[in-house]
Parts: C-alpha cells; sequence; structure tokens
C-alpha cells in the first residue's frame, strides 16, 4: 500500500438515497415537471400555493425557472413530484373538459410590483370561457392608461394556465401576444370553446 | 453575482461525492442515515451560504461530522460482549475494505484527514477547515495516519 485508494462509487445507491431525501424533506419551493396537452410546465408549490406553471421551452428553459424560484422565492428547491398531485388532477381535469376553474391556492411571490401582482389577482378571476381585453386588466389593476405595461406584466406572467392570461385579448378581438407562444393560446382558448376568425390572428 | 444553485442541483452534484465519502467512512449500513441527516443539515442551512463559496468542500465537512456523530453513538450503544469475532467485519463493497476498516479505527483526526484525502478527495486546506485546524496540523494528521496504516501493513 502507498496510498488508500479512492473508494469505488455505487451510483445507483447513491441516486437512490438522494430520492430517498427528496421525498422526506420539506424543501421550501417543490416542483415537477408535468406534461399537458399544451406541452411540458415546470410546475412548482410552495407552501402557500402554486407559484409557477412556466413553459418548460419558455422563459429560457428549465434551469432558467428553477433559478428564478430559487433567487426569488428560497434556493431550497427540490424536486418532489408527489406534491404537486393536486395541481396535476386540476390541470388534467381542467384540459379533458371536466372542470371550469382551479380550487388551487395561488402563490405570486416571484412578482414583485404592486401594479404587477394585482393584475395577475385580477386576471385569475377572468371566468372561463370568457375574455377581457388588455385595457379591460390594466383599469382593473388600478391604472387604465398602463396598457403596455399590463401586456408586459401578462407576458411574464409565471402561473399561465391556472391565472388565464389566455384570456386577455387586445380590443377589437386582436389575439396580442403570448408568454408560451400564440399557439398555445389558440389551443387554450378553444378548450375554453373560443375559436377566433383568422382575421383576429 | 453568483447566485446560490437551486437545492436540486446542488444535491444531485454532490449525492455521488457524498456516498462514497459515507460509505468509506461508516460503511454501506449506516451510510444512508448519515446521508439524510448530512443534506438536512445542509439543506437548513443553505438559504445562509455565501453563494461563492465552496459547495463541495462544505458538504463533505458536514458529512464528516455526521459520521463523528455516529462513531459516537457506536461507542455509546456497544455492547460488551464474552466472545469477540475474530474475524473482523469488512464492508464487502468496499475495495481495500480492510485498510477502510484500519483508517476507521484511527484517532479521530488522524481518521479525518485520511477518510477525507482519500475518501472525500479534499485538499490539504479544505481538509484543515473541515477540522477546524491549521493546515500545517492538517498535514501532520495525515502523514501520522499513513504512517500507521503502512506499519500495520507491514506487520499483517
Amino acid at each position: 500500500m502507498t496510498t488508500p485508494k479512492r473508494p469505488p462509487l455505487d451510483r445507483d445507491a447513491a441516486r437512490a438515497a438522494a430520492a430517498r431525501f427528496a421525498i422526506l424533506a420539506e424543501p421550501d419551493v417543490a416542483y415537477a415537471i408535468v406534461d399537458t396537452p399544451v406541452g411540458k410546465v415546470v410546475a412548482a408549490n410552495t407552501k402557500r400555493g402554486l407559484a409557477s406553471l412556466s413553459y418548460a421551452d419558455h422563459h429560457g428553459g428549465i434551469d432558467r425557472v428553477l433559478e428564478a424560484l430559487s433567487a426569488g422565492i428560497s434556493p431550497r428547491v427540490l424536486e418532489a413530484p408527489a406534491r404537486l398531485d393536486e395541481v396535476r388532477r386540476e390541470l388534467d381535469e381542467y384540459f379533458e373538459g371536466h372542470r371550469r376553474s382551479f380550487d388551487l391556492a395561488i402563490d405570486l411571490s416571484l412578482i414583485k410590483t404592486p401594479f404587477s401582482k394585482r393584475l395577475l389577482q385580477a386576471t385569475a378571476r377572468i371566468p372561463f370561457g370568457e375574455t377581457r381585453t388588455y385595457r379591460d386588466m390594466a383599469a382593473a389593476a388600478g391604472n387604465a392608461a398602463a396598457v403596455r405595461a399590463a401586456g408586459n406584466a401578462l407576458g411574464h406572467n409565471p402561473i399561465p394556465i391556472v391565472v388565464p392570461c389566455h384570456r386577455v385579448l387586445r380590443t377589437g378581438g386582436n389575439i396580442g401576444g403570448y408568454t408560451g407562444g400564440l399557439d398555445r393560446k389558440v389551443k387554450l382558448l378553444a378548450t375554453e370553446g373560443i375559436t377566433l376568425g383568422r382575421h383576429d390572428r | 453575482m453568483a447566485v446560490l444553485p437551486p437545492f436540486q442541483r446542488f444535491l444531485e452534484d454532490h449525492r455521488d461525492d457524498v456516498w462514497r465519502f459515507l460509505v468509506a467512512a461508516v460503511g454501506r449500513t449506516d451510510a444512508d442515515d448519515c446521508f439524510q441527516e448530512t443534506f438536512m443539515a445542509a439543506m437548513r442551512a443553505y438559504p445562509r451560504l455565501r453563494s461563492d463559496s465552496n459547495l463541495r468542500a462544505w458538504v463533505l465537512t458536514i458529512a464528516h461530522r455526521k459520521a463523528l456523530d455516529t462513531y459516537r453513538s457506536r461507542k455509546r450503544n456497544a455492547v460488551p460482549v464474552e466472545d469477540v469475532p475474530e474475524v473482523a467485519h469488512h464492508d464487502p463493497e468496499l475495495r481495500d475494505g480492510a485498510l477502510w476498516e484500519q483508517v476507521r479505527a484511527l484517532p479521530p483526526k488522524q481518521r479525518g484527514a485520511v477518510m477525507l484525502r482519500y475518501a472525500g478527495d479534499l485538499s490539504h486546506g479544505e481538509i484543515a477547515t473541515a477540522l477546524d485546524c491549521s493546515e500545517e496540523a492538517a498535514r501532520r494528521s495525515l502523514h501520522e495516519g499513513l504512517k500507521k496504516l503502512r506499519a500495520a501493513e507491514v506487520t499483517a
């Protein structure tokens, strides 16, 4: 013997130990990658409610979404799919046409400006199958003139689908923009029985 | 500005190193409990950590302390037996299993230094931080520990 050799690694055992940890631990932010008919979303819960449902291919990808949660809420972020069962269930029911409103608590901790917070809270109250304009939402958030700011804030909505920013259109019925790409907005509106004329897109 | 990675990434980045270290330090049977306690403690302290910290050395330092707790509780719970088994218990999963048994039998400072160097792959400076001593003292402990292992090898 000259010096002890580095012991071998049972990588599967290490992975299993880490998986046990993720089940037992109580993170501040629990997340799971959830499949929906409009693509993969990064679903994340805090003790207060759903804080993220960001599209995995937007917002800079999964890593960037996790970093935003880490920096904006708490770095105690763990992948814990069992803690998102309720979110997954309600999303399934919504896309299957069995649910018109979500019973999930939402946590807008990622939103730092009061205007954006009020705007998203108002957006969360737009009923299933109805639409509003950016101007309506700016007014609902307390500043009717801030139409562009309203569009911006909706474009950065961290909880799409559940905070239904897809129900906000331009005055005159033009579709406007969407945080996850317009195809998704069209599909979500269609899920709720709203079809736009071709000239509206 | 650097920010702390989400804990999930920290766990994935360091689980292998912590597992390997703990299997060598306390054996396969106790490694899992130590692993859970190590990452529980790490997660508790994590938000207060500076983002430019040496995360690998930090988590191995915690693992080292959890291993010490395990040694202490074994000592407390040890029941004297009349018939001592003649064959030492070796960990079959560990290459050089007998050697790591001897490392575990070293005095605490030497054991810590040898474990952190060869199972944890830490530098002398990082070992000094983990053992809360000077780098010189860490080198000395390591040297003494290796000397003892070699002497045992010669007489074996």
